[in-house]
């Protein structure tokens, strides 16, 4: 493709197609407008080689972008024109960020002779995607296009992923030049992943084999370092259990008998109370995020810390490290695999056994199979998980349907649980889910959101009609903001302050948009809709009514420490 | 409990546009005021250095420097103590011609090392570098005569020690 084009002027709207292509990459999702619209003639002739998938507000495009990233590992494309093309994606821009997630977000801008003149639909989204951005980029001349988007695709990727923004004027779009493209492996001012210092990997191995209990909390550093199997080697070989962040979730199988659960504000009971008791902590690939931690104050105080990190500036960010170990965990697993002695911690291993058993007998039976007539959402999970074997990638939203999915939700494979994790982003699940089956459309992939983070985007649901997109969607609906009913309930006194929800008959939504919809309120009819919905091969609304006033526990109230976690 | 004290952030960065944005957004997320900020070229070709001045507790300086360190084109970020660093702001004062033969102010800009830079019928400006601390000195004295104008520069430092900011570019 390069050669055809050497020497013969292309414009440069044609020059960012182009610059896609040569990276790979040849789908994308968006939104026209007046100030992209060149970009958008070149996408129309490029229609054989180059897919678009347009959504329904920026925001779902971008989401569906993020989802496509996070199960193929690759940036996620997504087009905006200027003005409120540009800052509706901010929120995805800002989420991507903090998850550490690979985009190319390339919007149209102005004219470069009215930059500043406060032109239609002009905004300085530079100014306003830079703190929410790994990198962005203004282009007014097309020569620049090819280098910008080369420097972009490299930095989006490379060590600690992160979203980057490129803002075309519309005069750079027309403007002919000679294209050629060289693909970038080199930034001077920019360091990636730091060089391993072969005395940390000694010395973590030192501490890890005079431990008596060691425990290990891993996050979306081994997924995004693509090191899942150096790490199944590494805790298999050392025998120490192994805990995940929110983020972290799928790296290993969750049936793993070396994994422990999940830790955080709802996550396991053992973990979060052994996470006080261990004598080395081994942090992998993770931020110790307030939510993981609770109380600062009172986190593995009596522990060795080890914190293996590819970012230098997440080390003693949070909690003090004794030992960091910087590098791509891809690389420091297998270093440190090497020096550690093969070694197994059974009763260590026995009292996170102990302390689960209780949650179950407490928590997690009940949820499952409860007493009353009303459905739970954890029992929606268990239907899921016996219909799929734990093989479907799960999407969900923000709140109690995401931190359900998190602790019941089995998985076999890595990069099946797609989430808005730091930032928190409702209306996130139903366009990630899109973006996701894009990019994985051989896999089963569903889609879990609560009543109130549906109706954020439900507008995606045509998207799902244009293009037939085979995604599964579960609205658990409770008719509240569940997860702010459930602190207005436990810390203001039941002063349910605009949490209660008036909802819209969902099913003859999705009926308007062509997807087959089941709504179920009780037992048999979940079980036997959750078959019908994975036996399909067609995109399936299911509503399920669950208790109203359902509660997430266990939890570590704000402020608590990890070990002080709720189990009612 | 660490107390707050000055600290002086150098930035050694590739010269682009928007770039002092990012930067100053990173202290501006920390709800940290910029004491003191100079932009200039460094002793290296083609590579810019931010020089900031903030009054923060050394741990979370680190951490900030750690934040631009890690900006695509940051070369590199560095802070340094009081006593780590040799350091100089510039002021200016215009003050009224009819001060000019006042011996008082002829001893006191003497004594300061002061210049006069330009002489008018209406005005004659002093140029004058020092700390801070020195420069608000000669301000207090000139003030009872009247300033017509006052300005001074942001801080200007270099470190004691090496900055391995020269092995760095070599190494890449």
């Amino acid at each position: 493709m390069l050669k055809e084009h050497k020497n013969h002027k292309i414009s440069g709207a044609e020059a960012v197609i182009r610059c896609l292509l040569e990276e790979d990459s040849n789908i994308a999702f968006g939104y026209p407008g007046g100030a992209i619209m060149p970009i958008y003639d070149e996408i129309y002739k490029f229609e054989k080689q180059f897919r678009h998938i347009l959504g329904r507000h920026e925001q779902g495009a971008i989401h569906s972008a993020q989802g496509f990233a996070r199960v193929t590992g690759r940036a996620g494309i997504v087009f905006a024109t200027s003005g409120p093309g540009a800052t509706n994606l901010v929120t995805g821009i800002a989420d991507a960020q903090i998850d550490s997630t690979p985009l190319i977000c390339i919007t149209g801008q102005v004219s470069s002779h009215l930059l500043g003149s406060d032109a239609f639909q002009e905004i300085d989204i530079i100014g306003i995607s830079t703190p929410i951005t790994k990198w962005n980029c203004q282009v007014t001349k097309a020569a620049d296009i090819p280098e910008v988007f080369a420097k972009a695709f490299y930095i989006a990727n490379s060590g600690r992923p992160g979203p980057v923004l490129i803002d075309i004027t519309k005069d750079a779009q027309f403007e002919k030049f000679d294209f050629s493209y060289k693909k970038c492996d080199k930034i001077r001012s920019y360091r990636h992943t730091p060089k391993i210092k072969e005395a940390k990997i000694k010395e973590a191995a030192a501490v890890i084999n005079q431990a008596k209990k060691p425990f290990i909390v891993f996050g979306q550093g081994v997924i995004l370092g693509n090191a899942e199997e150096e790490f199944k080697t590494f805790i298999e070989k050392t025998g120490i259990p192994a805990a995940s962040t929110l983020m972290g979730l799928s790296a290993l199988p969750t049936s793993h008998p070396l994994y422990v659960g999940r830790v955080g504000m709802h996550g396991n009971y053992a973990p979060n109370v052994l996470t006080n008791d261990c004598d080395v902590f081994i942090g992998i690939g993770m931020r110790f995020d307030d939510r993981v931690t609770g109380n600062l104050d009172s986190y593995a105080k009596q522990a060795k810390v080890i914190h293996l990190e590819i970012d230098p500036a997440e080390v003693d960010k949070n909690v003090k490290t004794d030992i960091a170990v910087l590098g791509n965990v891809k690389e420091t697993l297998v270093k440190l695999t090497e020096q550690v002695t093969p070694s197994s911690y059974k009763e260590w291993l026995g009292e996170f056994d102990k302390l689960y058993q209780k949650e179950l007998e407490v928590v997690i039976e009940p949820q499952i199979k409860p007493s009353k007539d009303t459905l739970t959402m954890a029992e929606v999970f268990d239907q899921i998980n016996g219909q799929t074997n734990g093989d479907a990638v799960i999407v969900t939203d923000v709140g109690q349907n995401q931190m359900i999915a998190w602790r019941y939700a089995d998985f076999v494979k890595t990069r099946s649980s797609v989430t808005s994790g730091g930032l928190g982003t409702m209306g996130f699940s139903l366009p990630a889910a899109i973006g996701a089956k894009i990019g994985v459309p051989e896999r089963e992939v569903i889609s879990i959101v609560g009543d109130g983070g549906f109706q954020m985007t439900l507008q995606e649901l045509g998207v799902i009609m244009q293009h037939s997109i085979p995604v599964k969607v579960v609205v658990l609906n409770n008719e509240y903001l569940g997860m702010v009913r459930q602190w207005q309930e436990l810390f203001f006194d039941k002063r349910y302050a605009s949490t209660e929800m008036s909802n819209p008959d969902f099913i003859k939504i999705a009926e308007a948009y062509g997807i087959e919809a089941k709504r179920v309120t009780t037992r048999e009819e979940l079980s036997k809709a959750v078959k019908e919905m994975i036996a399909s091969d067609k995109p399936y609304f299911l509503e399920v009514l669950t208790e109203k006033e359902g509660n997430v526990f266990p939890m570590v109230p704000t402020g608590a420490s990890v070990s002080d976690i709720r189990l009612s | 409990m660490e107390t707050p004290q000055k600290f002086t952030i150098s930035v050694y960065t590739e010269n682009n546009i928007g770039l002092l944005n990012r930067l100053s957004a990173i202290f501006l997320k920390r709800h940290i005021n910029i004491e003191s900020l100079t932009a200039s070229p460094s002793e290296i070709e083609n590579i810019h250095r931010f020089t900031f001045v903030v009054i923060m507790q050394e741990s979370k300086v680190k951490k900030i420097v750690g934040q631009l360190d890690k900006q695509i084109e940051v070369v590199r970020a560095f802070y340094h103590s009081e006593d780590e660093i040799i350091y100089k702001e510039t002021a200016l004062f215009k003050v009224s011609t009819e001060h000019l033969y006042n011996e008082e102010i002829q001893d006191k800009l003497k004594f300061r090392r002061a210049n006069i830079i330009n002489i008018t019928k209406e005005y004659f400006v002093i140029d004058y570098t020092g700390s801070k601390e020195d420069i608000d000195i000669l301000y207090d004295r000139l003030k009872p005569y009247g300033i017509m104008q006052f300005v001074r520069s942001g801080r200007i430092a270099i470190s004691r020690s090496k900055m391995p900011i020269s092995d760095y570019i070599k190494e890449i």
